[in-house]
Order: structure tokens, then sequence, then C-alpha cells
């Protein structure tokens, strides 16, 4: 177990949390994207935090990340849900009200 | 680190991104979630092995436990599952993964070839400390993480509600008959 392998890994998760959010067409699946995404990143600033120092920032701030993860979660899925009863769907391509 | 360890760490990074690929790629989206539960298991493991106990709680308790689940539940609730069909549909694919393996290997290129100065990692408990930092230094983000988290769960409390007027003129129209 090295640093980049680590680092290797995470961009693994970050691109294919990438692919996904890049191709799906349902909302809630672009979300799970974004969970793969923000995992990446945890792994990066965990594995930082444990081969390059001894401060706990890295981790602190990972904690910070899942903080914010849920709170998203929670309110994108209470937006799909309220988009699935006004469109009848929650495909991304179908919230076109906005557009000019 | 050699012998187990080592052994578990490969197998849990090859959990880890198999699932994330099983995730981009599957055409169920009920099964992209559960994917995606073994895809946040293998980032609990590689927590362990980095360290990082106690992120890997609370990686298991708020990734599997909470926002999985509310994934699954919208999956539940705003998905016709039954139609049999692909219930996840995909567009751009071929240029999204030129694009995504382009920016693994830049991404893989980089990691590698940069000289890091790598101390030996230590393995101590972490639970006190990021308990003490969250109350000292770490004290005012923790604080605005907290009302952050209070406006969410108004706001989502809010938004996921049925809507209050359609469902009062249901029932008068209820009542009329």
């Amino acid at each position: 177990m090295t640093l980049d392998k680590l680092l290797v890994i995470a961009a693994a998760l970050f691109c294919c949390g990438l692919y996904t959010v890049m191709t799906r067409r349902n909302a809630v699946a672009v979300l799970m994207g974004v969970e793969l995404i923000l995992n990446a990143t945890n792994i990066n600033f965990v594995a930082f935090s444990f081969f390059l120092s001894r401060v706990m920032g890295g981790q602190i701030f990972a904690v910070f990340v899942i903080v914010l993860a849920a709170a998203e979660a929670a309110v994108a899925l209470a937006i799909f849900l309220r988009m699935f009863s006004t469109t009848g769907t929650v495909e991304v391509d179908a919230a076109d009200q906005l557009k000019g | 680190m050699s012998g187990p360890a080592d052994f578990i760490f490969y197998a849990a990074a090859a959990m880890t991104v198999g699932a994330a690929i099983l995730v981009a790629i599957l055409p169920n989206i009920l099964y992209a979630a559960v994917a995606l539960l073994f895809s946040f298991a293998g980032v609990a493991g590689l927590y362990v092995l980095l360290s990082a106990d106690f992120l890997a709680a609370t990686q298991i308790l708020v990734y599997v436990g909470g926002i999985l689940v509310l994934l699954l539940f919208a999956v539940f609730l705003s998905n016709r599952i039954s139609d049999g069909k692909t219930t996840n549909p995909t567009h751009f694919r071929l240029p999204a993964a030129a694009i995504c393996l382009v920016l693994f290997g830049v991404l893989s290129y980089a990691a590698v070839s940069t000289p890091y100065a790598v101390k030996k990692g230590v393995y101590l408990p972490t639970t006190a400390d990021i308990g003490e930092l969250l109350m000292t230094r770490y004290l005012l983000p923790f604080e605005v993480a907290s009302v952050l988290l209070l406006a969410a769960l108004i706001g989502a409390a809010l938004l996921s509600r049925p809507d209050r007027a359609a469902s009062v003129k249901g029932e008068m129209e209820e009542g009329k008959r």
C-alpha cells in the first residue's frame, strides 16, 4: 500500500463517477455519480493525511465532506421527488422549464 | 506493510473500483444502487488501512446506512421499475468514455510521477483527536455544518411533503361527491 496506488484508485473512482454523471439521464443515478466523486476526494484527503503528515486536518476535512454529502443528498432527493410529482419523470432532460 | 494487510488492501481496492465501474455501466438503476453499497464498503476498508477508524465507521453509518437508503427510496418512489425496460437510460456514452479514460490517464500519470515526501504512516486511534479538534480548532466549521444540516433538514421536509393546496382541493372534491 503506497500513496501512488491510493491516488490511482481515487482517480479511477473519480472517473467512474464522472462517467456516471455525464452519461446517465436519471437524476438519481447522476446523484450516485456525485457520491462516487466525493468518495474519491475523501480517499485522497485521508491518504495524504496518512502519508504526508500526522496532522488530522485531512480526516477532519473528510468528515465535513461526508456531512455535506448527506445534506446534499437529502435536499437533492426531495427536489427529485417534487420534480417527479410535477413532470412525471426524473430524467434530467425533462427539467427544461427555464429554457428560453 | 506486507502479507495479509497487502491482500486486504488489494481486495478493498478491487471491490471499490470494480463496484464503481458497475455503478457506471449497469443498465438497471436498482443494481447500480446495490453496487454503490459495495463501493462505499470498499472505501471504508481503505479508511481502516489508512488509520482512519472513526472515518470508516462514519462511512458505513452515513453512506451505507443513510445516503444509500435515501437513494433507494428515491429510486422506489420516482421510477416505474415494473416497466421491465431499462430503468437507467444513458446518452453520450462514447465521448464520455473517451474523456474519462484520458482524464484517468492524466491523473494516474500525475499521481505516479510526482515525487511526494512520503513518511511512514503510523497507526493510532483517531477518534479522540478528531473530537478534540472539532471542539477547539475546527469549532466554527463544526457549528456552520450543524446549521447547514438543520437548513437541509427543514428544506428537504418542506420540499418533499405533498402540495397542501392540491390536497385540500382534492379533499373538497371528494366531499362534493
